[in-house]
């Protein structure tokens, strides 16, 4: 395949996670701010904002004054937010559109469909009174995508850049969430049996779609080192770290299978991949929870940038 | 205006009944609740813009994506008129592409008096680079588009050749696919000549073109200006339809003496390159510096045997409008027969008796650009005001060599379906051509324009027309 097409099947797959992840981050950060006072809630937006970096770009057009009609219209449709739902939607179609010939008819449709929908419901200021419907409407176009493309793609390297793009997106968007949280999280963790913050807790939770399927596995009880392992390690949970390590290097085994060539990224990964099969929440909290997240969404990165050019995406 | 009323229905007889082409559609049709038809008529717009068949308009709103029309009523051409156009239209690309072989070489025609060299020389489209050179095959022009118009019950006449890069087979495909999704037990009823194999004969016929560096199973690819151009949507379907590349400027570059795509493993030759990116722009190094549309250097690899250039370079030359009025001169030039189609007849205003009879005249005629397309430029005389008129005069009486003229024809109407039922309006047609080797190959059907507004004579998509599905029947 051309290595525009895999530029463009890869950043695809990851304007339409980031999409959907910015919407479940919306969704959490809204019932936070629901249940707090004034001052804590515009806290909680100022966190959602700061989670997907756009501090300065929401600041440069509304000022420190984070309330919540002003925080979810900049992220799901200002013209002044390049990774606003909207532009992730009309970046995803657009790459979609330009590698036509890679997808299959029913994903490029799912795609089209998508933008075509979500488009119009965002082309006027998100109400309060609506934003949860709007919020559901773009995951619910995102499950519609994802079920085509798994029920129509050939396994071969189109899917395998697909998804390769969708879990760096992922793994990226599960960091950075950590990566703000920790300042509220940290001294739970640190000191067994502190008092705990669940709401927040749940919060984070509920922004990687992950509070059912935690307290299932820990029947309720809200254990701060438990949820950390959960969103870091745990193999069975499709938002934590390792899970999508997992999925990256074995996409890329596809890639390595198929072209019977390994790269650079396949090196990084595997480095990564022996890192967090060896890690336990007790010696990562001991090297510094902050540091380790940090680190992570760096090698994250590169790993990103091994694959654009080591599959030659620009030159 | 005079001339709809002259206008040959190709659904009705002058006594009010239906012609036999139709006479089983029509039944159908009378026998449908017209709320249903109203609502399918609904349905087929949203199934054209989920698929994305959208084309880019230029001017005004650029970027922005349109709908081209459809209309729901089939153009239906019998057996016996497909048999006849069909011989024309061979005859034709034959004599287009031995009219291409001999304007390389040793322009024959022009030795021979019959053709101005003036033509040629003084031709933009005409590529020196070419001279002397035979593309692989022998072939010139692989795909060809031929404009067809009807004045009556055995009159066609060829209006335009699109020797270089024609478009809107996609919508000829499209247009099958939707009719068969909105009204399946219309085609039990009626039999109608398929035209879904045309991707397939268009990827053997390309195959077919190979250039000696080729392998057993040649690579083909489709080059496009992006997703920004036109017809992005045909150049993406084709490519998809025939398993091929879809490749822009920007993924190619010269690699050992051969074209090669960039791909995710490195670069691999291209055989047989089907562009729809204009001469102009092909290659840098020896075009339009500033293409970044081209490859740097692909002609010098053309030349030397390395790719297929479909069409060939050069190919502009044949479907030039003042080329166009000697095609008679040319069918019976290459053919040694006497050309089954007739052209429109045309004055050219780089003559100075037909110069003055246009502008005499320009109240009833249709006057064009010699190198303009898609309804572009152009002056409808009946349908125009004094003042429209007046301007045009100005900048035919500056550049006449730039014009060509045409009575206004009465172009045969099919009914389209509207709210308040059929209404008649005027039609145009172009069949999808592919020559080879092998030999010339010719899709039954083709793309039937067809302008939306009452009375108007221009079908241009880029001019509010919209398309019909078209069917052959078969014996």
């Amino acid at each position: 395949m051309l290595g525009r097409t895999a530029n463009g099947v890869f950043w695809m797959a990851r304007y339409l996670e980031r999409a959907e992840n910015t919407a479940r981050l919306l969704d959490a950060g809204s019932r936070m701010a629901l249940t707090r006072d004034v001052m804590t809630a515009e806290a909680e937006w100022r966190s959602v904002i700061s989670t997907v970096g756009q501090a300065a770009g929401f600041e440069a057009v509304h000022g420190p004054a984070y309330t919540g009609d002003k925080v979810w219209n900049f992220l799901l449709r200002d013209k002044a937010n390049p990774g606003s739902v909207l532009a992730m939607l009309e970046g995803a179609r657009t790459n979609a559109r330009s590698v036509r010939t890679a997808l299959t008819r029913e994903v490029w449709e799912a795609v089209n469909e998508s933008w075509m929908l979500l488009s119009e419901w965002l082309s006027r200021p998100v109400k309060e009174a609506m934003l949860g419907q709007v919020l559901a409407a773009i995951r619910r176009q995102m499950t519609l995508v994802r079920g085509a493309m798994d029920g129509t793609m050939l396994r071969n390297e189109i899917h395998n850049f697909t998804r390769i793009g969708t879990f760096i997106e992922r793994a990226d968007n599960t960091a950075r969430i950590l990566d703000v949280k920790y300042y509220v999280l940290l001294p739970s963790i640190a000191w067994v049996g502190s008092s705990l913050d669940n709401v927040q807790w749940e919060s984070v939770l509920r922004s990687v779609a992950g509070d059912r399927a935690y307290r299932w596995l820990n029947a309720g009880a809200m254990d701060p080192r438990g949820i950390a392992q959960f969103l870091i390690l745990d193999q069975r949970f499709p938002r934590s770290l390792h899970f999508c390590i997992d999925k990256i290097r074995s996409n890329l085994r596809g890639l390595a299978h198929e072209y019977g060539l390994e790269t650079g990224a396949h090196e990084l990964l595997r480095g990564l991949g022996t890192q967090f099969h060896d890690a336990t929440i007790e010696s990562i909290v001991e090297h510094g929870l902050h540091e380790f997240i940090t680190e992570f969404i760096a090698c994250n990165q590169q790993v990103a940038q091994a694959i654009e050019r080591d599959y030659r995406f620009y030159v | 205006m005079g001339q709809t009323t002259a206008a040959f229905d190709e659904m009705l007889n002058p006594a009010g009944g239906v012609r036999a082409a139709y006479a089983d559609y029509r039944e159908w049709f009378d026998g449908q609740d017209p709320a249903l038809l109203r609502r399918k008529d609904g349905e087929a717009e949203n199934f054209f813009r989920r698929t994305g068949i959208t084309f880019n308009v230029y001017g005004d709103n650029a970027g922005e994506e349109r709908l081209i029309p459809f209309d729901m009523v089939p153009r239906i051409v019998t057996p016996h008129e497909w048999r006849k156009l069909s011989r024309g239209i061979e005859q034709r690309v034959r004599a287009l592409n031995a009219f291409l072989h001999d304007i390389y070489h040793r322009q024959e025609i022009v030795r021979a008096g019959r053709l101005p060299q003036r033509l040629i020389a003084e031709n933009a489209a005409f590529l020196p680079q070419m001279v002397g050179f035979v593309p692989p095959g022998g072939v010139y022009t692989h795909i060809v588009g031929v404009d067809l118009v009807r004045t009556g019950p055995d009159e066609f006449m060829v209006l335009e050749d699109n020797a270089r890069t024609p478009s809107g087979v996609s919508y000829m495909l499209e247009n099958r696919e939707t009719m068969m999704a909105m009204f399946p037990e219309l085609f039990t009823r009626v039999k109608v000549a398929p035209v879904q194999d045309y991707p397939r004969r268009l990827a053997r016929s390309l195959a077919a073109c190979a250039p000696a560096a080729a392998g057993d199973r040649p690579t083909v690819a489709v080059l496009t200006p992006g997703i920004y151009n036109s017809a992005y949507f045909e150049h993406a379907f084709l490519a998809d339809q025939m398993g091929a590349e879809l490749v822009e400027g920007s993924d190619l570059r010269v690699v050992d003496g051969r074209v090669a795509m960039r791909t995710t493993c490195g670069y691999e030759p291209i055989d047989v390159l089907y562009r729809r990116v204009d001469d102009e722009y092909l290659d840098p190094l020896t075009f339009n510096p500033n293409s970044a549309l081209g490859v740097p250097g692909i002609m010098d690899i053309y030349r030397a045997g390395g790719i297929t250039i479909a069409n060939a370079p050069g190919t502009g030359i044949a479907d030039d409008k003042a080329i166009y009025s000697f095609m008679p001169e040319i069918v019976e030039f290459y053919t040694g027969e006497k050309p089954i189609l007739q052209n429109v007849p045309t004055w050219r205003c780089s003559e100075k008796d037909s110069l003055a009879y246009v502008l005499d005249h320009l109240d009833e005629l249709v006057v064009k650009e010699v190198h303009g397309s898609g309804g572009y430029g152009m002056l409808i005389g009946p349908t125009s005001s004094k003042r429209e008129i007046a301007d045009f005069a100005m900048k035919l009486r500056a550049k006449p060599g730039n014009y060509i003229a045409q009575p206004t024809l009465a172009l045969s109407t099919v009914p389209i379906f509207t709210k308040a039922g059929l209404a008649p309006r005027h039609v145009d047609l172009r069949p999808f051509v592919l020559v080879s080797p092998k030999g010339v190959e010719i899709t039954p059907g083709g793309l039937t324009r067809v302008a939306l507004k009452k009375g108007s004579l221009v079908v241009n998509s880029s001019q509010g027309g919209g398309t019909k599905d078209t069917w052959v029947l078969e014996d």
